[in-house]
């Protein structure tokens, strides 16, 4: 096949056409500073509010209490960092889980190294979160529990709705990074008692470099980013105004389109799924067989090493991964497959693939093709193997 | 089309190589390895010569202009088990370790190999100006460029005649100044890199203080227990190498306080605090006494050393002597030796000419018409 077969959109997603265009007018005719006087950037200041009021509706949630930031990650880092802050005098504790994004993880190292407390609570081996050790891990310094909606390796969905009953039975913040989850499955913010939730547009068919913070009215949280009176005085930086817009704009698509996408994708993730683990023996399927995000699949293959699958898919143009990339682009052991107790040598032959609408059943069945013939010949190889048939 | 990995770096050597393979046809993949450990990745970036994150960016910017496919694979925990570890345990039992070495015969030339051969490629390729000949007798041996001034095959004396016959070296063909110039023709984005003589894993060049940062998790001080379990007992005097511990002259003389023999190598002469009204030098470690021997000039230098952990290159085995020209070091220039085996992994090395700071730990590498023949550690025996 020539054509590349992109199954990465748990890192990022195509754009879509529509999204661009609605984009295009906010560069070069409507650049107006939104915070100016004049009838020119008025016209600008309504493109964000149109913008606002459609993630606000997407979540059940008021238009003022969107906060637009620069990514999913600055949310998360404003998220954790700022509501410390805020609830310092009432205590330092915080509680996490072990699966989270390094936006979460690295930022709780921050804060530890500052001073707070941090639990990061455990995962069954289908990655659903422990919520009777979650409960017992609450003390009364407790301040903020941070945990994901849907995880970005093995596709788990998170018992949000019972979370957020714990939470608010024990008083205290609940925020969810909602960036894989936001326009895939369906969140009410009020329904499920969230106070706060981070989402970035460029996982669902929007551009990169913007995202949004969800801070329920009420919610005392400091700034992180300080010099201007945008986003209601506590995210300061002139608005991305071309990018808000198309955040707008994708939500919107991804909501009208929601039901039907989720159903293709979910054909063609069963069929995926199906035909991997019939005809690659010693394969298991990492992640919840159901309660998992419509669009994920992870696998592990006994006696291979993931970089070189990997590398040898892209040799037949297919864009896949093993978990989330670090600085160089090089790959370490996945911290969510660890958490879900599996061994070292089986995290390290781990493949993620995560489909979009536009991916087809033709390119499933060629993906399926060539990573048969990758495993067979890599397991030929490998001295784990061999050893394996050996002692068989 | 034969598919061959080539080791990038971002610097030229290791460019013009990629370019050279391409033009004679293979089927080239870049390949930068990533090795740092998560806490020193700005050490690394910065120090870290062919591996660093500087080196990464660099080299995906030349595989671009070559158009080649380019990868980062990670070697960490290979690189943490094969050279920090080993660089770690030989200090800590007063030995002088060459890690290049190590990297290049587990990590470089084991795990690089090995995942390369697992993607479908026939061979791994560098930038070193040296040459690798199949020899009259079958063997496979490496042969410095005759060019080039500086030693490239010191530290590659390790190899294994099966990590020959899967290795190509297309620059060894040139000199340096040719290869320059095909990297300006090409406008190819090199940085000429300065070659370090400094260990990439550490800032600037304190061994002692990366030692004992490495010493204070629990995890690595367990893996240095094992790696001298054999010699604990008569260890416990020195402990990790940072116990205090008497300087004495060869009468056995106490001199003054040493600061842990993991502070010293020998033939140093700066850092050791001794007033003695002439130049001294460390002569000797002495692990289990944990003291450090001092002497004058003319006592550091010595004729005959024992070495093992042997690997022959040129020949296949040593049967019973044999003239060379011995390297004790990276930067020694060699000199004429007699080599002559004593025992199942032991070799009696016996110079013409007595030769300065004959360091346990260092590789001896034996030479005959430029090829290298073997090599081994240095061992206090």
């Amino acid at each position: 096949m020539e054509k590349k077969i992109y199954l990465d959109n748990a890192a990022t997603t195509k754009t879509r056409p529509e999204v661009v265009e609605a984009m295009l007018p906010y560069f070069s005719d409507m650049y107006g500073n939104p915070s100016s006087v004049y009838e020119f950037a008025a016209q600008n200041k309504k493109a964000i509010d149109e913008a606002r009021l459609i993630i606000a509706n997407a979540l059940g949630a008021d238009n003022s209490e969107v906060y637009f930031t620069a990514s999913g990650t600055e949310a998360d880092n404003w998220a954790l960092i700022a509501t410390a802050e805020a609830y310092e005098a009432k205590g330092n504790h915080i509680i996490t889980s072990k699966v989270e994004h390094h936006g979460i993880l690295h930022t709780c190292e921050y804060l530890q190294k500052r001073g707070f407390e941090v639990t990061y609570i455990d995962v069954d081996e289908n990655g659903v979160i422990k919520l009777e050790q979650l409960e017992k891990a609450i003390r009364p310094s407790t301040i903020l529990i941070s945990i994901m909606f849907a995880n970005n390796e093995i596709g788990t969905i998170q018992p949000i709705k019972e979370i957020g009953e714990i939470a608010k039975k024990h008083k205290v913040l609940f925020h969810t990074d909602a960036v894989q989850a936001f326009g895939q499955l369906d969140i009410n913010v009020k329904d499920l008692g969230i106070d706060m939730l981070s989402a970035s547009a460029h996982k669902l068919n929007g551009p990169k470099g913007i995202g949004f913070l969800y801070i329920r009215k009420g919610i005392r949280i400091r700034s992180l980013i300080h010099g201007g009176a945008q986003e209601r005085g506590r995210r300061a930086g002139t608005e991305n105004v071309p990018y808000i817009v198309g955040f707008g704009k994708a939500v919107q698509l991804a909501m009208d389109t929601r039901d039907e996408r989720v159903k293709k994708e979910i054909e063609l993730r069963e069929h995926l799924i199906k035909r991997i683990l019939t005809e690659i023996p010693y394969t298991r399927l990492n992640g919840h067989r159901k309660n998992r995000l419509p669009n994920n699949t992870n696998f592990s293959f006994q006696f291979i090493e993931g970089e070189s699958l990997l590398i040898m898919l892209d040799m037949k143009n297919i864009c896949a991964s093993s978990g989330s990339a670090c600085t160089s682009g090089s790959l370490d052991p996945s911290h969510v497959l660890l958490a879900i107790g599996l061994p070292h040598e089986i995290a390290h032959g781990s493949l993620r693939l995560t489909l979009s609408h536009e991916n087809t059943m033709d390119e499933i069945d060629y993906t399926v093709d060539s990573i048969k013939e990758v495993v067979d010949k890599l397991r030929k190889m490998s001295p784990l193997y061999e050893d394996f048939v050996r002692r068989r | 089309m034969q598919k061959v990995v080539v080791g990038m770096s971002g610097g030229v050597d290791s460019s013009v190589a990629a370019y050279l393979l391409k033009k004679q046809g293979y089927d080239v993949i870049g390949v930068t390895m990533q090795i740092w450990q998560d806490e020193d990745i700005c050490n690394v970036s910065e120090n870290g010569g062919c591996c660093g994150l500087s080196a990464v960016e660099d080299a995906r910017r030349v595989a671009a202009v070559l158009d080649i496919p380019y990868y980062v694979m990670n070697f960490k925990e290979e690189f943490k088990k094969s050279v920090i570890d080993y660089f770690v345990s030989e200090y800590v039992m007063a030995r002088t370790p060459n890690p290049c070495i190590a990297c290049n015969r587990f990590v470089k030339w084991e795990a690089l190999l090995a995942r390369s051969l697992s993607i479908g490629a026939s061979y791994i390729a560098t930038g070193h100006y040296a040459s690798i000949t199949k020899l009259p007798n079958g063997r496979y041996a490496i042969k410095n460029s005759v060019t080039r001034a500086k030693d490239q095959t010191y530290a590659l004396y390790n190899l294994t005649q099966y990590q020959l016959e899967h290795t190509l070296m297309p620059v060894g063909a040139y000199t340096k100044d040719e290869i320059r110039e095909i990297a300006i023709d090409l406008k190819l984005p090199v940085a000429d890199k300065p070659d370090s003589q400094e260990i990439c894993f550490i800032a600037n060049n304190d061994y002692a203080g990366f030692i004992e940062e490495y010493l204070r998790d629990e995890d690595n001080r367990k893996i240095i227990e094992q790696k001298r379990a054999r010699y604990q007992k008569d260890m416990e005097k020195s402990g990790y190498g940072f116990t205090p511990g008497n300087f004495i002259d060869v009468n056995g003389n106490i001199l003054g306080r040493h600061q842990g023999l993991a502070n010293y190598t020998i033939g140093q002469r700066k850092g050791l605090n001794l007033a003695l009204g002439k130049p001294v030098f460390v002569k000797e470690l002495r692990p289990i006494t944990n003291e450090v021997v001092i002497g004058d000039s003319k006592d550091v230098f010595a004729d005959s050393f024992y070495v093992n952990n042997l690997n022959f290159m040129a020949i296949e085995d040593l049967k019973d002597e044999m003239v060379v020209d011995a390297k004790i070091r990276y930067s020694h220039k060699g000199s004429r030796c007699t080599i002559r085996r004593t025992g199942k992994d032991e070799i009696l090395c016996r110079f013409d000419e007595p030769q300065r700071a004959i360091t346990p730990g260092q590789a001896a590498v034996f030479y005959q018409d430029d090829y290298v023949v073997g090599g081994g550690t240095i061992i206090a025996k």
